[in-house]
């Protein structure tokens, strides 16, 4: 019974954080049907940005919530900066072309930010546990958990009630789905696709970032954590269905559940279960769980 | 007819090649041979990239072509190394074979993401098995050569010929492949699909014969890169690996069979340069690289070297 619970509350983390991370993928596949494969790096220059912030601020002897600040700070700066210019000096040469072209050129810039990222921050490993040792632990019957736990399950629910309120209640989100629907229906109707597809990569970015601001302090922040998140991101966004924000969540708990369980039943197929998943969902619903039917193309 | 320059042009290199095996100053040897043996799979790549599928994990059959080879070493104790990089190809292509009925259903970027969660289960079942060395792989022991046993010198220059062999073999069977009527139809996939099946003809069919072969020469690259590095490790099947393989197929060129083997000595050749002087920059290059053939230089580098457009 308290292992059943206990890889419930795991899966749930777990699926927190990968929700936080892949939400932004999945948005950016959506309306601009590119996978974008440097959201890994955004994912890492959060984390470091972060890790960086927060040290600096306790150096100051700050008040301690303002780290909290700090992260959001980091993540929303990193999202901006970053997006912003690859959206306006390389994405921008690469529309209209294959989505598999769109893959390739983010996984270059990919391999350019990792460097640039060893450059800026060297390749030691970067502590800043604060703000989860901050909230300290609780105890629910025989279960120890770590509130910064519920912190990160807290942070997803509100990052998805955000986005659905952002998406069907804004005027914004409601341009948004007309691009996801149909970019050129929408650009005949005046919206401004290209300034869409920016916000869209800077909204995008901005929540990869936010995955790694919020995993910095669990985590030793060093060279390479953004490329094996990427491929955990491509596995729940693939199997809920590319594009899909729903199917995004569904995936997470997914992934979420089904490695919880293989850490704690069967430690050895943690990394085969998470993939075994995603090829079973491929294999039978290739669009994954809730993508739309896309024209056939004659 | 234009294939008899190709095929010269293999037969060329043949002789450069094996005269090289002899010749070339020893610490050039590992590396080259390294370079052919990708090259074989990039062959098998640009096969896939003709028709517009882009696995982007192809690393799971050159590490299963490499781990086929180092475990019939380590546990069936076979030693020769042309039976063990023959073995590696029909393991290999028995296994792209089997997956290629799942993989001939799709396109675009979902053949791709196939193919990486597929590539990843592999990885996944190595990382975690102890017996296989962990995240740290075990070495292979040298081969013999058809039942001789040589010093590991010599081992390392017949390893070199038999690359050259291989490798060029595959270009010139490749070669004659893309000619023939199944082998064309790559362009008229990629062009559309829907007319290819209106003609008659089975797209599914011709994406599962494209598949196995792509996927045999894969295996017939690891099980040479294995022997020729001496050790194989998880690494070989990480997405990481699909990406630098796609990266360098991408670099050379998918216009010629010619263009893979260009691809992958410029690649293994700035790769050890950056290694030992710039390794911070090394990825930082490729990408500039990458992004600079996406944009400006579609047909790779072959295109520089071809003169008139052949088509």
């Amino acid at each position: 019974m308290q292992l059943a619970a206990t890889i419930i509350l795991d899966g749930f983390v777990y699926a927190a954080w990968l929700f936080i991370v892949a939400v932004g993928l999945t948005l950016v596949f959506g309306v601009m049907k590119i996978l974008n494969v440097a959201h890994g790096q955004f994912y890492s220059i959060g984390a470091y940005a972060t890790a960086s912030l927060v040290g600096l601020w306790f150096a100051q002897g700050l008040a301690p919530v303002g780290a909290y600040l700090m992260m959001v700070v980091a993540a929303l700066l990193s999202g901006l900066i970053v997006g912003f210019v690859l959206e306006r000096f390389i994405l921008r040469y690469i529309y209209g072309r294959d989505e598999v072209v769109g893959a390739l050129a983010t996984y270059a810039v990919f391999l350019i930010l990792e460097d640039a990222v060893r450059l800026s921050w060297g390749t030691g490993a970067f502590l800043a546990p604060q703000p989860r040792e901050l909230l300290g632990i609780s105890s629910l019957g025989e279960l120890t958990i770590s509130n910064y736990d519920l912190f990160l399950i807290a942070v997803a629910i509100v990052v998805g009630l955000l986005f659905w309120w952002g998406l069907n209640r804004t005027r914004l989100g409601r341009l948004l789905r007309a691009v996801i629907h149909d970019r050129e229906m929408a650009q005949a109707f005046g919206v401004n696709v290209n300034k869409m597809f920016t916000i869209t990569f800077i909204i995008g970015g901005i929540l990869g970032a936010l995955g790694g601001a919020l995993t910095a302090p669990v985590i030793s922040v060093s060279p390479g954590i953004g490329v094996e998140v990427i491929v955990l991101a491509f596995a729940v966004v693939v199997i809920g269905g590319m594009g899909s924000v729903g199917g995004a969540l569904i995936g997470a708990l997914i992934v979420g559940v089904a490695r919880a369980m293989a850490v704690h039943l069967a430690p050895n197929l943690e990394l085969f279960v998470i993939y075994a998943v995603m090829a079973a969902v491929l294999a039978f619903r290739p669009f994954g769980l809730f993508a739309p039917a896309g024209a056939r193309k004659i | 007819m234009h294939s008899d320059r190709t095929l010269l042009a293999l037969a060329v290199l043949a002789v450069i090649g094996l005269a090289a095996a002899w010749l070339a100053p020893s610490w050039t040897v590992s590396f080259a041979t390294l370079a052919l043996a990708k090259s074989i799979v990039i062959i098998g790549l640009i096969v896939l990239m003709r028709a517009a599928l882009v696995p982007f994990g192809q690393a799971l059959f050159y590490g299963a072509g490499a781990y086929t080879t180092a475990l019939l070493v380590r546990i069936a104790g076979i030693q020769d190394a042309l039976l063990l990089v023959s073995l590696s190809l029909l393991v290999c292509g028995l296994l792209a074979f089997a997956l290629g009925f799942i993989m001939s259903r799709y396109r675009e970027i979902f053949f791709a993401m196939l193919s990486l969660s597929f590539s990843m289960i592999l990885y996944g079942v190595l990382v975690k098995n102890a017996e296989l060395g962990g995240t740290d792989g075990f070495t292979v022991t040298t081969p013999t050569f058809f039942g001789n046993k040589v010093d590991v010198a010599t081992a390392r220059r017949l390893l070199f010929a038999l690359a050259v062999l291989l490798s060029l073999g595959s270009a010139a069977l490749i070669h004659i492949f893309l000619r023939s009527p199944m082998g064309a139809l790559a362009e008229a996939i990629r062009d559309n699909e829907i007319r290819v099946e209106y003609l008659g003809t089975s797209v599914r069919r011709a994406i599962h014969i494209k598949f196995t072969l792509a996927g045999a020469l894969a295996g017939l690259g690891g099980g040479l890169a294995a022997l020729s590095v001496g050790h194989v490790s998880p690494e070989m099947t990480y997405w990481t690996t699909s990406g630098e393989l796609v990266f360098t197929a991408i670099l050379g060129g998918t216009g010629s069979v010619l263009a893979p083997l260009l691809g992958a000595f410029v690649f293994e050749s700035v790769a050890t340069l950056a290694i030992q002087y710039a390794p911070h920059f090394w990825q930082m290059m490729i990408g500039v690289v990458l992004l600079v053939v996406i944009l400006f230089l579609a047909g790779g580098l072959w295109s520089l070297v071809q003169r008139k457009k052949t088509v």
